[in-house]
């Protein structure tokens, strides 16, 4: 007897909050860590996964709903479609085969959420120790907001944030309170 | 606060971002070492007041180690550069002493 399987959820399952911010919680997402360097496949290998140029140095290049984030010098996160994950591995293991590298599915262990509206900005600035001044289109930040770790990225007139799913609920709590209606800077 | 350009992905961390790993360019004695060069290895460490290399690792970032050439008793910063050298690189040491005329690695009286 198959057991059935059970449709992907997302860290809070949608959860969202309307402050001077909109703050949602978004996904499930497809998610996969890349780690490999100097492997001359490498172009080519996320292309056909995310259809988008490898990034260079601190940038995330966007293609719909594909990416592909520089997290390190030997660090690509991609970003796809929940259900073609399985796929997506199996051609970055063709296009890499006998090349150093590690392809790992890591959708189920991060959580991302979406702030947006004008002030989205002003919601991150008291959370986590980044320029957003200096924060350009199209780049990639590592940071911390507040205790835990996180990735953000300006896009579509808001910013994108990831961190882990085992602290989604703090990081809605931090997002929530930190767009609390009054709290603009 | 210190900030410290990380090497590696070029962020200016401030040091919430980053995770001290201490005195820079140490020599690993081991297996076959004397026991004076394995208590020297791990426990004898420099305290300058002044020019001094550590050890930081970019943790809340690219989470790469990298070392930095900084003042302890000013907290001015020299500069930073990627871990895989066995001593401060030329470039960095004329930085130094560009800020410090005098100043040599081996605290030796320059050529
Ligand atoms: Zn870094």
């Amino acid at each position: 007897m198959s057991e059935p399987v059970s449709a992907p959820v997302s860290a809070l399952n949608g959860a969202s909050f309307q402050g001077f911010a909109t703050i949602r919680e978004i996904g499930p997402l497809g998610m996969i860590t890349l780690r490999a360097k100097g492997v001359k496949a490498l172009d080519k290998a996320v292309k056909a996964v995310t259809g988008t140029k490898l990034p260079v140095q601190r940038r995330i290049e966007i293609k719909g709903d594909r990416a592909c984030g520089w997290m390190s010098p030997d660090e690509y996160l991609l970003i796809l479609p929940y259900p073609e994950v399985a796929e997506a591995l199996a051609k970055l293991a063709k296009a890499l085969a006998g090349e150093h590298h590690l392809a790992v599915d890591v959708s189920d262990a991060r959580a991302i959420f979406r702030i947006e509206g004008d002030k989205a900005a002003d919601v991150l600035r008291k959370l986590s120790p980044v320029d957003f001044e200096r924060l350009e289109p199209g780049e990639l930040r590592r940071s911390r907001a507040a205790q835990v770790a996180a990735a953000l990225w300006a896009q579509d007139g808001g910013f994108t944030l990831v961190c882990f799913r085992s602290v989604a609920g703090y990081v809605m709590g931090l997002l929530t309170h930190s767009a609390q209606p009054g709290s603009e800077l | 606060m210190l900030i410290l350009e990380c090497p590696y992905c070029g962020v200016k961390a401030e040091e919430t971002e980053l995770s001290p790993g201490y005195e820079a360019h140490l020599k690993r004695f081991g297996p076959g070492s004397s026991p004076e060069e394995f208590e020297a290895y791990m426990f004898a460490r420099k305290n300058p007041k002044g020019v001094h290399f550590e050890r930081w690792r970019h943790t809340y970032g690219c989470g790469k180690w990298f070392l930095a050439a900084r003042c302890t008793a000013t907290l001015e910063v020299f500069g930073t550069y990627p871990a895989q050298v066995s001593e401060p690189p030329a470039d960095i040491i004329a930085k130094i002493q560009a800020r410090r005329p005098g100043w040599t690695p081996d605290g030796k009286a320059p050529k």
